[in-house]
């Protein structure tokens, strides 16, 4: 992110839910965001109970279970994968699959399949230190999430220990596509500029170009979109259909950000 | 018998500590956003318990409104029907939470909730609810205090609950149904917390059950344990002592924690909590969580949990809506793990035949939640001295269950 930065490039950060509607799928959809022009891919691996999703990726990702997903079905995707991309994956998964596998053994795993990052959707600030720490010691990077009810002072320590990327939360609220963005965007992005040399990336609610050029506006370095590109891959007839609409609309995406 | 004088004296720490541990147990596992709101909720809860305005005003409305305190009543032939072939017999009393104004423990913590919402100015609640008791109780007080409430509530339970549903509407309040997962408990709960998420600038959550992140757990104890207060006093004009036993049942676990509370430094007083095992702890068909779950985090807090071995949550099952959860509060697990509190499981056919058996010894028709803990005296009796005491917390009535039991009874309604 850091050369992205100096280059005056804004990241185009797309999520999907791994083995929504199939891992062969979400293969192929990999290589795809990363032709399109993804400069890093958040990799979603399903949960039971997602409590910060909205509809579009609670269903994925109860599709994704009932055909039998699994972590390490998962990251053996990202193994064959994150060497034939660019693009470097952040795995995102809710804590308790984390903690039943032991957080040790699954940032060894990431990083043994190749992943750099982690983002973990359901833990706060205070518990962010031990996943932190061991993370650190596979040299995974531990995105942290800022949000519009943060506390400037605690937005401030977020910021200070976050790896890779800040994810600014849009919303108060869950993942899924809205129509607008809230105009106090503006300020709380120039608040993080004001506190962290970190890039700010904006995600949660964004669906389509427009918004994009308005958070580019307001000053995000990323834009990461989730729902949208979810809805686009689950749309079609076929896994082929679903692709090419994902597809479309990452291009899109992406030349809507300079 | 154990070293009384001993077994006295060595207090418990005092739970939960400033995190929102009780021991290794609960914390606070939520996303970012909530994180403002639960810090100002804690803060007013902690205020409230400073305030002896907030305090008075709570106790009159239990009072006047609630209908506290409730009885504990000497249940008399129900003791009769657990005598022993050797002539033991225990002594069974019950403490009366069904008499409670909408007929269940759950109104204490709704209107203590409800209270503290006005005193944080916010103007609307959101609530999850199971078998509806807890919806119902909070619909109540919302409407008491004019809260415009929306409560969540799983497809399945909607249809089990079907009278709760309609009390709920009849009272004002927006009763959503929840079409995912499990369509019970669990998936209502996260629903509700999705809401909660959304609009948590002026909304605030009711959580029904003394589990959920910090300060949930130890705040819905602070309004539920009225209920062992009041039976330590009543067990002293009763029978001049402390109950040897205190059972209750337990799905997320705030009746139990409610009348346990009061004894858990009382270390010759044993406290009992009864789960579901629905079709049976062979099955995989129950929701025996302290029994068969292991430590993980559900809705906010670290405690036991039914999960599978990929660490995701899985489908609980019991005959009662309430017990319908794969997670428990945060200081079950803790009593559990230190061997203060015992925990065992009855199947749901065990809690039919104890739903039966105390409307016809007692005339009085449980909960099938409560029914539960009636379930595991054919276990426990033929272990006791004569004359052992035991106080079952009543935790609700029965009405909302009458078309369920009906059916699993073969009876036309």
């Amino acid at each position: 992110m850091k050369e992205l930065k100096d280059q005056g490039r804004v990241a185009f950060i797309p999520f999907l839910v791994a083995g929504d509607p199939d891992l062969e799928t979400t293969e192929e959809a990999l290589k795809r965001l990363d032709a399109a022009g993804a400069d890093v891919i958040e990799l979603g691996i399903p949960y039971s109970d997602p409590l910060a999703d909205g509809p579009t990726i609670q269903s994925a990702s109860t599709r994704s279970l009932a055909k039998g997903t699994t972590v390490d079905k998962v990251l053996d995707i990202v193994r064959r994968v994150s060497s034939q991309i660019r693009a470097p994956i952040v795995i995102f998964l809710y804590f308790n699959p984390i903690l039943y596998r032991t957080i040790d053994k699954m940032c060894q795993q990431l990083a043994d399949c190749g992943a750099k990052g982690l983002l973990v959707p359901d833990i706060a600030l205070e518990e962010t230190g031990q996943v932190r720490d061991v993370a650190s010691k596979y040299g995974i990077e531990l995105v942290l999430l800022s949000t519009p009810t943060t506390r400037p002072e605690r937005a401030e320590a977020i910021a200070k220990v976050t790896q890779g990327f800040l994810y600014l939360v849009s919303v108060a609220g869950v993942t899924g596509q809205r129509t607008s963005m809230e105009s106090r965007l503006e300020g709380l992005i120039a608040h993080l500029h004001s506190v962290t040399d970190k890039s700010i990336a904006v995600g949660f609610g964004v669906s389509g170009p427009s918004q994009v050029k308005q958070l580019v506006e307001w000053g995000a370095e990323g834009v990461i979109v989730g729902s949208a590109l979810v809805k686009a891959l689950a749309s079609g007839d076929s896994p082929a259909e679903g692709l090419q609409a994902m597809e479309q609309l990452a291009k899109e995406l992406r030349s809507a950000m300079p | 018998m154990v070293n009384m004088a001993a077994a006295v004296l060595e207090k418990l720490p005092t739970v939960p500590d400033a995190q929102g541990r009780f021991g290794k147990f609960g914390g606070r596992y939520v996303p970012e956003t909530l994180i403002f709101a639960l810090t100002e909720l804690e803060q007013a809860y902690k205020s409230a318990t400073e305030d002896s305005e907030f305090q008075a005003e709570f106790a009159r409305v239990l009072k006047d409104y609630v209908g506290r305190k409730t009885p504990l009543y000497p249940a008399e032939r129900l003791s009769e029907h657990y005598r022993q072939p050797d002539g033991r017999q225990p002594r069974i009393y019950l403490k009366r939470e069904d008499l409670n104004h909408t007929g269940a423990h759950k109104i204490n913590n709704a209107l203590g909730q409800a209270l503290l919402c006005r005193k944080m100015g916010k103007h609307q609640i959101v609530a999850e609810t199971g078998a509806g008791q807890h919806g119902v109780a909070t619909a109540t007080v919302c409407a008491r205090f004019g809260l415009p409430c929306i409560i969540y509530m799983g497809a399945k339970d909607m249809e089990r609950q079907a009278l709760n549903v309609f009390r709920m509407r009849l009272l004002g309040a927006e009763v959503r149904g929840v079409h995912e997962g499990t369509k019970t408990l669990k998936d209502a709960t996260s629903e509700a917390i999705r809401h909660w998420v959304t609009n948590v600038e002026t909304t605030h959550y009711i959580l029904g059950s003394a589990a959920g992140p910090h300060p949930f757990p130890g705040m819905v104890r602070y309004f539920q344990s009225v209920i062992g207060r009041e039976t330590r006093r009543q067990c002293e004009a009763h029978f001049g002592g402390k109950p040897d036993i205190v059972m209750a049942c337990v799905g997320g676990g705030s009746n139990a924690i409610g009348i346990f509370h009061e004894f858990v430094d009382d270390r010759d007083v044993r406290l009992i909590g009864v789960e579901a095992a629905g079709e049976g702890m062979d099955t995989n068909k129950h929701a025996a969580t302290l029994t068969l779950g292991s430590p993980g985090v559900l809705h906010g807090s670290f405690s036991y949990l039914l999960q599978d071995s990929e660490g995701q949550v899985i489908d609980p099952h019991s005959i009662s809506a309430g017990l319908d959860y794969p997670g428990i509060g945060p200081e079950h697990s803790y009593l559990k793990e230190l061997g203060r509190a015992e925990y065992f499981a009855v199947t749901d056919k065990q809690a039919l035949a104890a739903f039966e058996l105390l409307s016809k010894t007692e005339g009085i028709i449980p909960a099938l939640e409560t029914a539960h803990a009636f379930a595991y005296l054919d276990d426990l009796c033929p272990t006791l001295e004569d004359g052992a005491t035991v106080v079952i917390n009543l935790s609700g009535r029965g009405d909302k269950d009458m078309y369920t039991a009906a059916k699993l009874l073969g009876w036309d309604v």
